[in-house]
């Protein structure tokens, strides 16, 4: 056999999508691909689609597999040497459960959703992406829990992730989120996961706060953070080449497009809020504040990306300025909220030390320390007192993103800000204006959405009749898993390890 | 000022060369490090050469070798055999 030219990566990407793709007989096409019309999105060509990575699947398989060799033989060095004994702080770990909690179940449904659309496409390269990364996203999953699971064998909170998924008040908010997309058509569903979670908005999620674990010791979610982003950047791509595909086959696609990253974008920026807290209030040593990270990566690189999609007449999501007036309180209004429902939470909460309100006051100016610092200090005395704060009820949260309805006003920090929605003589309550469009768009979809706090009042959480009782229902131990951190076994634990090290440190000497 | 595209890398000994490979190839580029990652800005357009990498390493390289250490990205992107390109259209 005479030995060909080897193939170029173009000519190899064209072979191992289209080449392996036909046009059905036996079934009209429609009946083949019966959900990729409905949603109004017109396409010419399908060939038109290009990966811009024109990955293969077989190389998919040899990078995704050298991947994870990397990543296990570092989780089981991290297992052997007591990594949990080198995070920076006891408290460090509070934002892991977080993770663990809202996040990893997340990379589930994502794995659910794209083996979907993985099957939805009549076109084969969009079929293959989404394929790809439906796998991923199954990894992501798998190795989120791999890691996290030496933490569980010595801290506290762990343990009922899986439980509390569907049950717990504060995991609804990354749960609506996700389900709220996979109840959505094929073309809306890569729109809001691949493009403006992705592309707009993960790297918020992966980059200050991965870079954050690796300053803060925690080398197994370091590990798995930047190997899932190494994934991630294909995601993104794939969202980029979706959104642009869609845009340049038809006009008619352009106002539906739009729509949809209206909604995404303020759905995935309200979504953001619990990880612009984690920056800010719960990693001990930090990297970058929410404020910066929103800077860098929605104003700058965000900005930049709606600047080439201009071209295709998109302009930028709704509301985006209200999220550059937010950045400067966002997380100052998020951490107090959790802080009060603490006995009603998976992890723990703490006023920050004064060395991390000084950090604070840095990055956040005179904002910070006219409305915010004296709140902290008044909750701090509280404790110091005796009377540590709760509130010990749920709160109303925003029908919509199923956020606590706490933030204020764009232009007025001193105001909450509360929107009455109406339909089928109903009034919903929603957090913000961006919500309050996104319900009104579709009045239909969220007058159905599952409000846990109603809910529990209902006493569809096992009947519990307080907060208590409704811990017990997630199976959550009060003061154990929930509350305070300070004086919590998780501290006790970690004060008497860490003087364990060092007196063996000094023996020694 | 024009907008920047950006690579992030995995800051390890196996990013080294590509990350000097990038640097050397985009005069206008800039590198920021925060733990474990370096991010690299350029305005409109960067490139990443296969060539400039294997002159490093001192072997032959596979452009998507680069899925391995790569962190996150941002731009339009055009890669074939030789060149890996994001770019902004202006």
């Amino acid at each position: 056999m005479a030995q060909g030219k080897k193939l170029g990566l173009k000519e190899r990407y064209a072979l191992l999508t289209r080449g392996l793709d036909w046009e059905t007989t036996y079934q009209p096409m429609d009946k083949v691909f019966p959900y990729d019309k409905y949603e109004g999105i017109r396409i010419k060509d399908w060939d038109a689609w290009a990966d811009p990575f024109r990955l293969t699947m077989d190389a998919y398989w040899k990078y995704q597999a050298e991947k994870e060799r990397k990543l296990y033989a570092i989780l089981d060095a991290f297992q052997q040497n007591n990594g949990q004994l080198n995070i920076s702080d006891g408290r460090y770990l509070n934002a892991v459960k977080l993770w663990l909690q809202g996040i990893t179940p997340l990379e589930y449904a994502a794995h659910r959703g794209f083996a979907h659309v993985g099957r939805g496409f009549r076109g084969a390269g969009a079929r293959i992406a989404c394929q790809m990364q439906s796998i991923d996203e199954l990894r992501h999953a798998q190795t989120q829990l791999h890691a996290f699971s030496h933490y569980n064998k010595y801290f506290n909170g762990f343990h009922g992730f899986a439980h509390m998924r569907d049950r717990a008040w504060y995991l609804s908010i990354p749960k609506s989120f996700f389900e709220d997309a996979l109840s959505a058509g094929p073309f809306e569903f890569v729109t809001s996961i691949s493009f403006a979670f992705e592309y707009v908005l993960t790297n918020l999620l992966f980059m200050p706060f991965v870079s954050g674990a690796a300053y803060n010791g925690d080398m197994a979610t370091t590990t798995f953070g930047f190997s899932a982003q190494s994934d991630e950047s294909r995601h993104m791509t794939l969202g980029l080449e979706v959104v642009k595909f869609t845009l340049e086959q038809h006009e008619d696609n352009v106002p539906i497009v739009q729509a949809w990253l209206d909604k995404w974008f303020w759905r995935g920026y309200r979504l953001l809020g619990l990880v612009g807290t984690m920056m800010d209030y719960m990693l001990p040593k930090k990297v970058m504040s929410w404020k910066e990270a929103w800077e860098i990566y929605w104003e700058e690189n965000g900005v930049a990306l709606f600047h080439d999609l201009g071209r295709y007449g998109i302009r930028l999501p709704k509301h985006h300025e209200v999220t550059v007036k937010e950045k400067h309180r966002l997380t100052h209004e998020m951490w107090p909220t959790l802080y009060q429902y603490g006995n009603a939470l998976s992890l723990h909460t703490w006023v920050p030390d004064d060395a991390e309100l000084d950090w604070l006051s840095e990055k956040y100016g005179e904002l910070f320390d006219r409305m915010y610092r004296p709140r902290l200090l008044f909750l701090r005395e509280l404790e110091q007192r005796g009377e540590r704060y709760y509130n010990n009820r749920l709160p109303m949260v925003c029908q919509v993103c199923q956020i606590p309805i706490f933030y204020t006003e764009p232009d007025d920090p001193t105001t909450q800000c509360v929107r009455i929605v109406e339909a089928a003589d109903t009034k919903h309550h929603c957090c913000s204006d961006g919500c309050a469009d996104i319900f009104r768009r579709e009045p239909e979809k969220y007058v159905q959405a599952l409000i846990p706090p109603q809910q529990v009042y209902r006493g569809e959480a096992g009947g519990a009749r307080d907060i208590f009782e409704y811990a017990k229902w997630l199976h959550l131990e009060p003061g154990a898993d929930t509350s305070e951190y300070r004086g919590s076994p998780d501290h006790r634990n970690w004060e008497a390890w860490q003087a364990a090290h060092k007196s063996t440190a000094a023996d020694a000497a | 000022m024009p907008d920047k595209v950006f690579i992030a890398l995995q800051n390890i000994a196996d990013a080294q060369p590509i990350i000097a490979a990038i640097l050397g190839d985009n005069p206008a580029a800039v590198a920021h490090e925060t733990p474990g990652m370096v991010k690299i800005d350029c305005p409109t357009r960067l490139v990443v050469r296969r060539a400039s990498i294997e002159e490093r390493i001192g072997r032959a390289f596979d452009l998507q070798e680069i899925h391995v250490n790569l962190i996150s990205l941002g731009g339009n992107i055009d890669e074939d055999d030789d060149e890996f390109v994001l770019s902004w259209r202006v």
